[in-house]
């Protein structure tokens, strides 16, 4: 039997395979798999006490509208947040998974995780997959060092700045933010510029849609807001669109009893401490 | 088994098509005839324009509601008004609207192999002033129907349509005719859920009218994200 060559680093044999599927799958005019996408808004901000996060709610599978009001702002530990965009699977997994880290990382060592050791973690996860985990993300919290915020991209490089915008709403975000965004400003105007970014994604990205999510991060705690704006909401419909009962025709109909034998039966009572 | 092999640098050709996005919905009926059409226009994640609707007044007995590529509308649009005109000056008489239809295949179908990258329904009164709805594809194919969605939207409409107009997959439900203001309720109440969820469609509704005392237009807001 012939001994195979171990190579090192990263196997993309199934990368192309997928391409050489999805060009077979083609000519036979299939359309490929495509995974959902979140072709979102999100922008963050660092303001006098904190961090901001804001996020739109639309999620689309192609060019249509699959969820009209999903969350995009995932919960790392109780003072850092991230946002998604990208892939919505890759991004609510690698959430997750730097989530689940963080717990035990705060239970090993009894302190609040550094905002920077999350970021870390997911640029190291998202280079490992050389850019086939297709997401990416918006970190802030408080931690011991203060207020911080950064960016991360698919391929697996990080930025921390002072604002940030990401997705496909990022250049119309990003041109509020360019305007507007002080350094140390308070919660209020620093609340109404986020708003204003996302708003302008929301409006101006075909793939941006639905309602502002924030998510306000201090040094005591986070307060996830949903929905405090509303770009646009669904028109009245005036018409009654509900059917008698008889409307659909039953065709047959068969009916089969389930008979239930009591064999057994034992009570445990637990003790309430 | 076919080989896994890399294929390489992939070369891209300049394409002479866009897709700006749109709905175009028409429907007939005893007396009447409806076309109505977003008034949104958009390339790739954009929006160009907000107020651009895509019902072309032909005659005051037809409208034509065309979507695709802009660029094929707007041109599809001025070669359809200059024969209008050459029609009417040399057989002192306006097209009806099916002499429209039948027109606007054999235009379509000269482009054959570069074809107009639009999806056209005519909605208009044919002679006997009955509402009359013609639906296209994009190289001269047609068929006159009594209602029709066409557009990016039109999978989502054309079902709800199919049950609400044609009564289909209902029993024991009154066939009751339409009337005017059934049939303008019913567009403004499709096109609001098909800007639900069509990212295309949105910004604004333009219903058009069209009834023996010429084409009324109204326009109604939309979502606009």
């Amino acid at each position: 039997m012939m001994q195979q060559q171990e190579a090192g680093g990263f196997n993309f044999e199934n990368s192309r395979r997928n391409a050489v599927l999805e060009s077979s799958l083609a000519e036979n005019g299939f359309k490929y798999l495509n995974p959902r996408k979140t072709g979102t808004t999100i922008a963050g901000l660092i303001y006098k006490d904190g961090v901001i996060l804001g996020a739109d709610t639309r999620t689309t599978d192609d060019m249509m509208v699959a969820d009209k009001n999903c969350e995009k702002i995932h919960c790392i530990s109780p003072t850092i947040y991230g946002c998604g965009a990208g892939v919505a699977a890759d991004a609510l997994l690698c959430s997750q998974m730097i989530a689940a880290s963080a717990q035990l990382h705060s239970l090993n060592t009894g302190r609040r995780p550094p905002v920077a050791m999350m970021t870390r973690q997911l640029k190291q996860t998202l280079f490992r997959y050389q850019g086939q985990v297709s997401c990416s993300l918006i970190v802030g919290g408080v931690d011991d060092s203060g207020p911080q915020l950064y960016s991360v991209y698919p391929h697996g490089s990080s930025y921390r700045l002072p604002y940030v915008t990401m997705g496909s709403g990022a250049a119309a975000a990003a041109a509020v933010l360019e305007d507007r965004f002080k350094p140390y400003m308070e919660l209020q105007d620093a609340l109404q510029v986020l708003q204003d970014a996302v708003l302008a994604g929301i409006l101006c990205d075909l793939v941006s849609g639905g309602s502002v999510d924030v998510c306000v991060i201090t040094e005591t705690g986070a307060d996830l807001r949903r929905g405090v704006e509303r770009a646009a909401v669904r028109g009245n419909r005036t018409g009654d669109y509900r059917y008698k009962r008889g409307t659909t025709v039953v065709l047959t109909k068969s009916t089969t009893n389930l008979r239930h034998d009591l064999v057994h039966e034992s009570v445990q009572t637990t003790d309430q401490d | 088994m076919k080989e896994y092999h890399y294929t390489g640098p992939v070369e891209h050709r300049f394409s002479p098509y866009a897709f700006n996005g749109g709905t175009v919905l028409a429907v007939a009926g005893e007396d009447f005839a409806i076309v109505a059409s977003d008034t949104r226009l958009s390339e790739g994640y954009s929006i160009h324009c907000r107020d651009s609707p895509k019902c072309y007044r032909l005659t005051d007995t037809t409208v034509i509601g065309c979507s695709g590529f802009h660029g094929d509308c707007l041109t599809l649009t001025k070669i359809i008004d200059a024969r209008l005109k050459m029609y009417k000056h040399s057989n002192n008489k306006m097209m009806t609207s099916g002499a429209i239809a039948a027109m606007l295949s054999t235009i379509l179908y000269g482009r054959r192999f570069f074809p107009y990258y639009v999806y056209n329904i005519i909605g208009g009164l044919d002679e006997e002033g009955k509402g009359a709805v013609y639906s296209f594809d994009p190289v001269g194919s047609y068929q006159r129907d009594t209602y029709k969605a066409g557009g990016s939207a039109s999978a989502m409409l054309q079902p709800l349509l199919d049950n609400q107009i044609g009564f289909k997959n209902m029993e024991g439900v009154q066939h009751v005719p339409l009337t005017k203001e059934k049939a303008v309720q019913l567009v403004k109440d499709v096109f609001i859920s098909a800007a639900e969820r069509d990212v295309y469609t949105g910004d604004a509704l333009r219903i058009c009218l069209i009834t023996k005392e010429g084409v009324d237009e109204q326009t109604i807001p939309l979502r606009k994200d």
